[in-house]
């Protein structure tokens, strides 16, 4: 499954590391939440980054003292359909602050890039490979936003407020 | 009129293009039906019976006569010549092409038409009162945040995902014409005892197979924070509503498990923790979206002109005129319902060639301005009085002049087993059967203000059970059974129909209504004594007799 990160393809660094199986003594690891929540003091003391994949049912509260030294956290869309991954992106990014990497894994398709990028992710495990080579180009669809979400994009109440703060400047 | 601006038409314009590029993939093979399924519902498009069936939105039921035009246009050039108005504000085109979609969208999107979150698991179009603006005693004009939140819950990045379908409706006026009780969320505008505009927050309302009034979550948010509180209600609502059973995947499922003080609590937490968000609405973003809202330069007229005092001589006019004709905010000014429900006629069915008749009458008689209703029928919202008899004769030779409106064959119907793949049983010719029954326009006048709502299933598309008469069908060992439902009704004093006995069949159910009208004018107190207040005062019992002693 191809990883989109700023924009192309990338190789993924990260290794799915099962529940059950042993860790490898170092490079970066992505673990499941209970594994992860069973020892997380272990975990983050290894050499090698730690990333968790945090289902869409469980409660951010129990992650959120941990955001600081984790390298990634991977989303879960169980079917493109299950949109509650999107509430946990906005959340971790913009109220709990989290600035490492946010990973969108599942069914994710193409017509959810622009969606995810607005909500807070920047690493996409992309389940098509033309979905994940047409990222660049389907980021291009849309130049004007309504919502005003934690991406910094303007939206369209920002534009028209500095039009007319411009307009009635020049008169 | 709301007018877009580039930023409007740019965004409309982009998500034409991707949708383009959504049917090209699927076309192709490259999108699985399963996968375009969602894509597809995202902006409007079923698939029916028959063919695709495409929803168009009408935000808040306000159309310019160039965008009826353009309805017509697709009506014509893409479907089979007419349209049909639904009860929210939308409409559809039964007979579309899949690869002609594309180009129908481009043809609506010139003139700021789209079909962005028409269905899917979305906020849907937000629907308001169609006499917004020009109601007598309404508070102020609700399209003004009707638009703000139209664009806010246009393509959100958070919640075009939900567990369900999700709709707003918002009322100025005492009097709810949007039927905000049935809705996810209704909006109540009003001002609080310092003067200050704001909302009465309703959530949970909906028919369907389990049906709910909304409940007051909110009695006072003030309309500078009405954005962050109808967020604070979406996120709860999208961690925590069911995904495991469709039927129980709306907000009303959620509301009635949690209950409304625990729901309400969540609401509230989640809301405080936002705090101070951009989405606060300060003075000069209001004052913005309202400067974009154009109002016709009216008249100083007389409120009883000469037109009118001689046209009053013409019983047929007065009729009319009576039951179709509503008072105006400003004098010498009224609103003028268009009947869609003709005798023996679809209900909400428009052909093209009326739409742009229609259009070229609000071009002369009012400011180019059309309403759609959720009762399924259209509105000239700013008509001069001297020009009713004009107009009148207008309507009359296109078939728009019936003058039933809130009478017994103003009725609402889904488009039932004739179209809709979801249906049990047709709606449709049950309309048609009793519009015949009731075709006396002057029995139907001495009836009085009777709502009959008609759904082919249980997912009440038909609003039955807030009919004042519903009718639900049903299958019963493959033929078409009708539920009679009595005392619902959809407005400020919204409630569920209650049920007088068992189903019917296809052939009686005409006859059904029959008995229960008769029952009514035997038994109601004084003539001005409406249908429901009737059913209230006495409850179901001699209605239920009536109907079942000789059955």
């Amino acid at each position: 499954m191809p990883l989109v990160k700023q924009g192309s393809i990338t190789t993924d660094l990260f290794v799915h590391v099962a529940d059950g199986t042993e860790l490898p003594g170092d490079g970066a690891i992505l673990v499941t939440s209970e594994r992860f929540l069973a020892d997380p003091e272990a975990l983050l003391r290894r050499a090698g980054k730690t990333g968790v994949i945090w289902p869409n049912n469980r409660d951010l509260d129990d992650l959120v003292p941990y955001l600081d030294r984790l390298a990634t956290v991977a989303l879960v869309f169980p079917t493109f359909r299950d949109g509650r991954a999107y509430s946990q992106a906005r959340l971790l990014r913009e109220r709990h602050g989290y600035d490492g990497e946010l990973r969108a894994t599942g069914q994710v398709l193409r017509d959810q890039f622009v969606f995810m990028t607005r909500a807070g992710f920047d690493a996409f495990e992309v389940k098509k490979e033309a979905d994940a080579a047409a990222f660049a180009e389907t980021m291009k669809r849309y130049s004007v936003f309504y919502q005003p979400t934690g991406d910094g994009r303007l939206t369209a109440l920002n534009r028209r407020m500095q039009q007319r703060h411009s307009e009635s400047a020049g008169q | 009129m709301y007018a877009y601006d580039e930023l409007d038409r740019t965004l409309i314009n982009e998500r034409v293009s991707e949708f383009r590029d959504q049917v090209k993939r699927r076309l192709s093979g490259e999108l699985t039906e399963d996968e375009f399924k969602l894509l597809r519902l995202q902006n409007g498009v079923y698939l029916q019976l028959h063919a695709y069936m495409f929803r168009v939105a009408i935000p808040y039921g306000t159309l310019s006569s160039k965008q009826l035009r353009r309805l017509a246009h697709v009506a014509r050039r893409y479907d089979r010549g007419y349209g049909h108005f639904t009860t929210r504000q939308n409409i559809q085109f039964n007979w579309i092409k899949l690869a002609e979609l594309p180009d129908a969208l481009a043809d609506l999107a010139e003139v700021g038409i789209h079909a962005m979150q028409t269905s899917g698991n979305n906020m849907r179009n937000v629907t308001s009162d169609q006499w917004a603006g020009v109601a007598p005693g309404e508070i102020e004009d609700p399209r003004i945040w009707s638009e703000l939140i139209r664009q806010h819950t246009t393509l959100h990045p958070e919640f075009s995902f939900l567990p369900r379908k999700f709709k707003i409706a918002i009322t100025a006026s005492e009097h709810d014409r949007a039927a905000i009780k049935i809705h996810d969320i209704g909006l109540r505008l009003h001002r609080n005892a310092d003067g200050e505009t704001g909302f009465e927050v309703l959530v949970g309302g909906g028919l369907g197979r389990t049906p709910f009034i909304a409940k007051t979550i909110k009695p006072f948010v003030n309309g500078r924070d009405v954005l962050s509180y109808i967020e604070a209600i979406l996120r709860v609502y999208n961690q925590y509503g069911r995904r495991d059973n469709i039927y129980k995947a709306r907000i009303k499922i959620l509301v009635h498990e949690l209950g409304i003080e625990k729901f309400a609590r969540e609401v509230d937490e989640e809301w405080k923790q936002m705090g101070d968000t951009e989405l606060r609405l300060d003075r000069a973003a209001i004052e913005e979206v309202r400067s974009r809202f154009s109002y016709p330069l009216y008249e100083k007229l007389p409120h009883m002109p000469d037109e009118l005092k001689q046209a009053a001589h013409d019983p047929l006019f007065e009729r009319w005129r009576r039951n179709s004709v509503a008072p105006h905010k400003v004098q010498g000014y009224s609103i003028v319902t268009l009947s869609l429900k003709p005798v023996g006629g679809p209900p909400g069915d428009a052909t093209a060639e009326q739409m742009d008749a229609v259009a070229d009458l609000a071009d002369k008689y009012s400011f180019g301005e059309i309403r759609v209703g959720h009762e399924q029928n259209l509105a000239l919202p700013h008509v001069a009085k001297r020009d009713l008899p004009a107009l009148f004769k207008a309507l009359d030779r296109l078939g728009l002049a019936t003058p039933n409106v809130n009478l017994v064959t103003d009725i609402i119907a889904c488009p039932g087993l004739d179209y809709c793949s979801l249906a049990n049983a047709r709606s449709i010719p049950i309309a048609q059967e009793l519009t015949r029954r009731f075709a006396n326009h002057d029995t139907a006048g001495l009836i009085g203000r009777l709502h009959i709502n008609i759904s082919g299933c249980i997912n009440a598309c038909g609003h039955h059970h807030v009919g004042h008469i519903g009718i639900l069908g049903v299958e019963k060992n493959g033929e078409e059974f009708y539920q009679i439902t009595i005392g619902g009704r959809a407005d400020e004093n919204a409630q569920m129909g209650t049920l007088i006995g068992p189903a019917v069949p296809y052939a009686e159910v005409a006859d059904v209504v029959e008995d229960i009208v008769e029952a009514y004018l035997a038994l109601r107190d004084r003539p001005e004594e409406l249908f429901v207040d009737t059913v209230k005062r006495l409850g179901v019992e001699p209605f239920k007799e009536r109907v079942y002693a000789t059955r």
